[in-house]
C-alpha cells in the first residue's frame, strides 16, 4: 500500500497536498483498492463553497459509491475534468490524479489532518 | 401437506434429525413465547383446485368485462387491441418466474429485452436514454418531479391541471414528503393557460409538467411550453401517450428534458387498474440522476455482446438513503409486454393503430355532436379522446348505456367541479363504426 | 438454457415491408390527417421500430427466454427474494376475462367481484399479520415502505408532532429502508447490530429522541435471525413516542407462527410477490400492500374498499389520508393471485409454508456449516447467511463461488448482502423445495469447495457453460451504451 510521505491524510481516506493557500485533494491508494474499478467521479462545481467534513465529490465503482469529504473548508477552485471521461485514472495513480483543488479559508484546520504514519495506522485498524 | 410442499413427513423427520432437533416446533424456539401465535389463523378453509376455480370464476362473473361490453371509457386506461402472441410469449416461465436480472450470465433474455425496450422508448419519445420501467405513469411523473428538483436544485414545480387527476394526486403525495411546492396551472379551451403560466413561472421553478395529449383529450403545443420553461432555466417534463407518439411530434423534438408516461396501451390489459407500466426517458445529461434500473451493453470475456444492469451506484442497494429513488422491483413483465407489442406492430403498425384511433374518435365526435344538446367542449386538436357537453348528466347517460352493454365515458365533473354535464369519451381502434353508431343512437334515444 | 448462439437484436433482423400485425380496414369515413391535426403537430421522422413477421417475433422472444433462468427450471435460493414455486392455477384465475378486461373507472355495481376480492384480501392479510387494515395500493415492497412511512408521518403531523423527523434503521436493513425513509422526507439514523445479529439495545436507546418518528425493522432480520428482544425494542420505541415499521420482505418465516401486530409493530408491508407466491416476472410487477393498526387507518392511501348494504364500494372520502402513491387501486391481478394462494392453503397450509421454509433453511445451514464460516451460529429462520471469507487465502471471492454455481445449473444465492457480513452468502431455499433438491445443491457446493482446493483458477474464471461468460461491467458503466443505434448513427 502506497502512502506518500509528502502528503497529509484524513481518516476517511482522502489525501491532501498543500501548496500555499491551494490544496489538491484526492482519494488514497487504500481507498481506490477497496472500491475496485472506478467507473464514475461526480465532481462539484467550481466556486462551490465547502466546509470541512461535508461531501465534496462521489467516486463510484461498479458495486459501490463512496463520498469524498472535504478535508478542509474553502472554495472549489478547480475540478479534474479528465476524470469525467477516464475515471479509471484514479485506479491507475490515485496520487497523481487529484479530484479537486480548494482555496482554503481556514488554514488552522490543517493541524487536524493526519500525517502518513497516523494514516497508516488507520488503514491497519480497518483491515 | 399441501400440493405446493415437496417434503414428505418422513423427510421432515430426517431433516430435523440432521439439524439435531426433535420437532418442527423447536425451529421457532428463538421467538419469545409472548409473541408466538397461540391460536390458528382465522382464515377460510383451504379450497381444492376445483373449488378454487369455481369460486374465482363466480367472482369474475360479477364484473362486467370489456369482451362482453363496448367500451368508450378511457381517462388514462385504454381498451386497445392485444395481439394473441403476447400472452404466449410473456407466459414463458423463463421470463415470468425469474427474478430481477442480477446474474447477467443467467438473465441475458430479460436483459436484452429491456435493452430493446429502452431503445423503443427512446425512439418513441425522441429522448436519449430510458430506464427499464416504473410502476405506472403516475409514479413515473412523481419521480420525474423529484429528479427535476434534484437536477436544478429548486423546490417548486408547476403542473398543468389538465394532467391526469390521479397523477396530480400522486405528484402531490411525493411532493409533500419532500417539502416541494406544487402549483397548478389551469387551462383555456382545453390547453394550458399561457398567461397564467407566464405569471406563475419564476427562478424558483424547477420544472413544468404537462400531459400530451392531456387528460381532457386536447393536444398541447409543446415547443411553446418548452421555451417558456427553458427561459426560466426550469426543466420541461412531458407525460405522453405512447400510441399517440406514432403520429404526433415526439416530446424530444419539442424540447422536453424528461418524458414519462403510462405504457398500459402497449399490449397490457386494463386489469382493473394494474399492473400496467410507467416509462421514464430523459436527456443523457440527467443519466446519473435517473431513478430505477438501467440496462447497458457490454462484452463478455470472450468479446461477445452482452447486457447487464448498469450505473447502479444511483440505486438503493448501493446508495441507501442517498439513492436517486427507493424503487427496486419495477414492472419488467409489463415492459416485456410493451416490447413485444411494439415489435409486432412495428414501424407501420403503430402508425396504423394511431391513425385508426384518430379517424374513429373524430367520426364519433362528429356524430355525437350532431345530437341536440351535445356540443364539443373544446375546439383544441385531439387524438383518441374528446370531451363533449351533454344535455343531461353523464351519469344518467352511462346508466342507460349499460343496459345496452355499452360502457360510457368519464364524467369530468368528478375532478373538475366546474365542468358540469361534460363527458370524456375515448375511441380506440377496436371500436367499429357500428358500435359508434349504436352509442350515438342510444344516447340520442334518451 | 440451450441458446449459446448470440441472439441479434430485434432491430437487426428488421426487413422493410415485413409486418407482424393485422388490423381491420378503417370503417368510418376517412379524412386527411391534415384536416384533423395541425401540420406542425405531426411527426415527420417515424420512430425506428422493427419491421418483423409474427414468426420472427415469436422466435426472437422464445430465443431470448431460452437465455434466461426461472424457478420453473430449477432451484433459485436467492436470499431475501423468496423464490418459491408460482402456482399455475393462480395464473389461470388472474387471467379470467372478468378480471383482466375490466376498466378501473367502471361503475361500482359492474365491478363487485373485483372489489370483493380486494375487501377479502385486506381482511386476510390483516389476520395473517395481526393488523387492523390494509391498503393494497402500493405496487412493490419499496413502494409499500414509502406508503407506510408517509402514514407514520401523517399520523405524527395530525397529532401536532411534525417535529418527529427521524427514522431509525438497523445497519443490517435492506437498502430500500433508508432509501424509502429519505424519499418520505425523514432523516435516517443507523443503529448497529449486536453480537447475536439483532438490534443493539444500547445503540437503540442512544438513538431515540423527541424527534423520533419510528423504527424500520425486518424480523426475522436480513441475517435470517429472529430478534428475541423484539418486545423490548417495541417498548423503547413506543416509550419515545415513535412507531414500529415492519419490513415484510422476510414474512415467509412467520405465517401462522407469529404476527408483527402481536410483536408491537404499528405498520407492516408485505411483498405478495415473495411470501404469497406471485411470480417476479424478471423484476416485477409485484405488489406491496401496507397494513396498519387501528389508530393509523385514517392515514392509509385512498381509496379503501368498504362493504355496506350488501354492496362493495370505494371510499375515497378520507380527509386524513396520506393521499395516493400510484394511480387506481394497486396491481389488481397480482392481488388475485395472492388471494387464490391464501384460499388454496388456508390457515394450516400457510403454517406449513413457514415450517417447511424454516426447516429447509436450517437443513442448509447445518449441512453447509463445514464449508463456509457462520458468523451467527444459531437456529435460523427462513434463510441463512454464511461468509465465504475462508477462501480468501486461495484468492477466491464469494462472487466466484456464485458464478461457479451457474455452471452447476443453479441460480446463486444473494451475495455481498447483508453488508454487515464480509463476503456474505445468503441462502433462502423456500418451502417448496424438496430434501433431494437441497442435497443436490449441497453436493454442488461441496464440489466447488473441492475445486477451490485443487484448482482455484477454475472457480475464479467461472462460469463456462452459460450463454455468456463474465461481463465487463466496468466498461458498461464507464461508457454507457443504453440503446441500440442504427449503423449510420454509430
Amino acid at each position: 500500500m502506497n502512502i506518500p510521505k509528502n502528503l497529509k491524510y484524513t481518516s476517511s481516506h482522502e489525501w491532501v497536498r498543500i501548496e500555499g493557500n491551494t490544496v489538491f485533494i484526492g482519494i488514497t491508494d487504500y481507498a481506490q483498492e477497496h472500491l475496485g474499478e472506478i467507473v464514475f467521479v461526480e465532481l462539484p462545481e467550481v466556486n462551490d463553497e465547502v466546509t470541512k467534513g461535508a461531501p465534496l465529490a462521489v467516486v463510484e465503482s461498479v458495486k459501490a459509491a463512496a463520498d469524498v469529504y472535504a478535508p478542509l473548508s474553502g472554495t472549489v477552485s478547480e475540478v479534474n475534468e479528465a476524470l469525467l471521461d477516464n475515471p479509471e485514472l484514479v485506479n491507475q495513480d490515485p496520487y497523481e490524479n487529484w479530484i479537486v483543488t480548494l482555496e482554503i479559508s481556514n488554514p488552522a484546520e490543517i493541524e487536524d489532518l493526519l500525517d502518513p504514519a497516523e494514516y497508516e495506522k488507520v488503514c491497519e485498524q480497518e483491515e | 401437506m399441501s400440493r405446493y410442499i415437496s417434503n414428505t413427513a418422513l423427510q421432515q423427520e430426517e431433516m430435523l434429525k440432521e439439524i439435531g432437533l426433535n420437532s418442527l416446533e423447536e425451529l421457532f424456539r428463538d421467538i419469545p413465547k409472548e409473541v408466538r401465535l397461540k391460536q390458528n389463523l382465522n382464515l377460510p378453509e383451504a379450497l381444492s383446485e376445483m373449488d378454487l376455480l369455481k369460486h374465482l370464476k363466480a367472482l369474475a362473473g360479477r364484473n362486467n368485462n370489456l369482451e362482453d361490453n363496448i367500451c368508450f371509457l378511457g381517462a388514462g386506461v385504454y381498451d386497445h387491441f392485444i395481439p394473441s402472441v403476447i400472452d404466449t410469449l410473456i407466459s414463458r416461465q423463463e421470463f415470468y418466474t425469474a427474478y430481477t436480472p442480477y446474474q447477467p450470465e443467467f438473465s441475458q433474455g430479460t436483459l436484452q429485452a429491456i435493452f430493446e425496450f429502452q431503445t423503443m422508448m427512446c425512439e418513441l419519445t425522441g429522448m436519449e436514454i430510458s430506464n427499464a420501467s416504473m410502476y405506472d405513469g403516475a409514479s413515473a411523473l412523481a419521480e420525474a418531479m423529484l429528479m427535476a428538483c434534484q437536477a436544478v436544485k429548486r423546490d417548486e414545480v408547476l403542473v398543468a391541471s389538465s394532467v391526469h387527476p390521479e397523477s396530480r394526486e400522486v405528484l402531490k403525495t411525493y411532493a409533500r414528503a419532500r417539502g416541494i411546492k406544487v402549483k397548478e396551472i389551469g387551462f383555456i379551451n382545453g390547453t394550458l393557460d399561457l398567461e397564467e403560466l407566464k405569471s406563475a413561472i419564476s427562478s424558483a421553478t424547477a420544472a413544468l409538467l404537462v400531459q400530451y395529449p392531456n387528460f381532457l383529450g386536447a393536444i398541447e403545443s409543446l415547443p411553446t411550453l418548452a421555451e417558456i420553461a427553458h427561459n426560466n432555466k426550469a426543466l420541461f417534463v412531458v407525460s405522453a401517450d405512447p400510441i399517440a407518439l406514432a403520429l404526433l411530434k415526439s416530446p424530444g423534438e419539442c424540447g422536453a428534458d424528461i418524458v414519462v408516461g403510462e405504457g398500459q396501451s402497449l399490449g397490457n390489459p386494463l386489469s382493473f387498474g394494474g399492473p400496467h407500466l410507467g416509462f421514464f426517458c430523459a436527456t443523457e445529461k440527467l443519466l446519473r440522476k435517473m431513478p430505477g434500473r438501467i440496462v447497458g451493453q457490454t462484452t463478455d470475456k470472450k468479446g461477445r455482446r452482452s447486457f447487464t444492469l448498469t450505473i447502479q451506484a444511483r440505486e438503493q442497494h448501493i446508495r441507501r438513503e442517498k439513492a436517486t429513488s427507493n424503487i427496486c422491483s419495477n414492472h419488467a413483465l409489463n415492459a416485456l409486454t410493451a416490447t413485444i407489442y411494439l415489435t409486432l406492430l412495428g414501424k407501420e403498425g403503430l402508425k396504423e393503430v394511431a391513425y385508426l384511433c384518430l379517424q374513429k374518435a373524430h367520426y364519433a365526435m362528429e356524430q355525437i355532436t350532431k345530437l341536440p344538446g351535445f356540443d364539443p367542449l373544446y375546439t383544441a386538436p385531439f387524438f383518441k379522446e374528446f370531451a363533449v357537453k351533454t344535455p343531461v348528466s353523464p351519469e344518467d347517460l352511462n346508466a342507460n348505456l349499460l343496459e345496452s352493454k355499452i360502457i360510457g365515458g368519464y364524467p369530468l365533473q368528478k375532478v373538475y367541479p366546474e365542468l358540469k354535464n361534460t363527458w370524456l369519451l375515448a375511441v380506440t381502434e377496436k371500436r367499429t363504426k357500428e358500435e359508434i353508431d349504436l352509442l350515438v343512437e342510444k344516447v340520442g334515444g334518451k | 438454457m440451450a441458446q449459446n448462439k448470440q441472439t441479434p437484436l430485434i432491430f437487426e433482423i428488421s426487413q422493410p415491408g415485413r409486418k407482424g400485425y393485422s388490423l381491420p380496414p378503417c370503417d368510418v369515413p376517412e379524412k386527411e390527417v391534415s384536416e384533423l391535426l395541425p401540420a406542425d403537430f405531426l411527426r415527420e421522422k417515424p420512430p425506428l421500430l422493427p419491421e418483423v413477421s409474427e414468426l420472427d417475433t415469436v422466435r426472437h422472444f422464445t430465443r431470448l427466454s431460452q437465455r434466461n433462468y426461472g424457478v420453473d427450471a430449477g432451484f433459485y435460493p436467492l436470499g431475501s427474494c423468496t423464490m418459491k414455486y408460482n402456482p399455475k392455477v393462480n395464473e389461470v384465475v388472474s387471467r379470467l376475462s372478468g378480471f383482466l378486461h375490466v376498466h378501473p373507472y367502471q361503475a361500482e355495481e359492474t365491478v363487485q367481484g373485483c372489489l370483493q376480492i380486494m375487501y377479502e384480501l385486506d381482511r386476510m392479510l390483516s389476520e395473517i399479520t395481526g393488523m387492523d387494515r390494509f391498503s393494497l395500493q402500493p405496487a412493490a415492497g419499496a413502494h409499500g415502505e414509502l406508503a407506510g412511512l408517509l402514514a407514520i408521518k401523517a399520523y405524527h403531523t395530525a397529532r401536532g408532532e411534525s417535529r418527529r423527523t427521524k427514522i431509525i434503521v438497523p445497519d443490517s436493513a435492506h437498502g430500500t429502508n433508508p432509501a424509502s425513509a429519505a424519499m418520505a422526507g425523514f432523516e435516517v439514523i443507523q443503529v448497529k447490530s449486536n453480537a447475536q445479529g439483532g438490534v443493539d439495545l444500547d445503540s437503540l436507546k442512544a438513538a431515540v429522541s423527541p424527534e423520533l418518528a419510528g423504527l424500520m425493522l425486518t424480523n426475522p432480520n436480513t441475517l435470517g435471525l429472529f430478534d428475541e428482544n423484539i418486545t423490548e425494542i417495541a417498548e423503547i420505541i413506543h416509550a419515545a413516542g415513535g412507531l414500529l415499521y415492519y419490513d415484510g420482505a422476510n414474512a415467509n418465516a412467520i405465517l401462522g407462527i407469529a404476527r408483527p401486530g402481536d410483536m408491537g409493530f404499528d405498520v407492516v408491508h408485505l411483498n405478495l410477490h415473495k411470501t404469497f407466491s406471485t411470480p417476479h416476472g424478471g423484476g416485477g410487477p409485484g405488489s406491496g400492500p401496507v397494513g396498519v393498526k387501528k389508530d393509523l387507518i385514517p392515514f392509509l392511501p385512498k381509496p379503501l374498499v368498504e362493504f355496506r348494504d350488501g354492496k362493495y364500494y370505494l371510499d375515497g372520502d378520507l380527509p386524513l389520508s396520506l393521499g395516493k402513491v400510484r394511480s387506481f387501486y394497486g396491481n389488481f391481478t397480482v392481488m388475485v393471485k395472492a388471494y387464490a394462494y391464501i384460499l388454496s392453503l388456508g390457515a394450516k397450509g400457510l403454517k406449513e409454508v413457514s415450517e417447511n421454509a424454516v426447516l429447509n433453511a436450517n437443513y442448509l445451514l447445518q449441512k453447509l456449516k463445514g464449508l463456509f464460516l457462520l458468523p451467527y451460529d444459531r437456529i435460523c429462520m427462513h434463510e441463512c447467511v454464511f461468509s465465504g471469507q475462508n477462501y480468501h487465502s486461495q484468492g477466491v471471492a464469494v462472487l466466484d463461488i456464485a458464478k461457479r454455481l451457474l455452471d452447476y445449473g443453479y441460480h446463486p444465492p444473494t451475495i455481498y448482502f447483508p453488508l454487515i457480513v464480509q463476503e456474505a452468502l445468503m441462502l433462502e431455499p423456500t418451502e417448496t423445495e424438496s430434501k433431494e433438491t437441497l442435497d443436490e445443491f449441497i453436493a454442488a457446493l461441496k464440489a466447488i469447495v473441492e475445486e477451490i482446493q485443487t484448482d482455484p483458477e477454475l472457480v475464479r474464471s467461472a462460469p463456462y457453460s452459460t450463454v455468456v461468460q463474465r461481463l465487463d461491467e466496468a466498461a458498461a458503466a464507464r461508457h454507457p451504451k443504453l440503446r441500440w443505434q442504427p449503423e449510420t448513427n454509430k
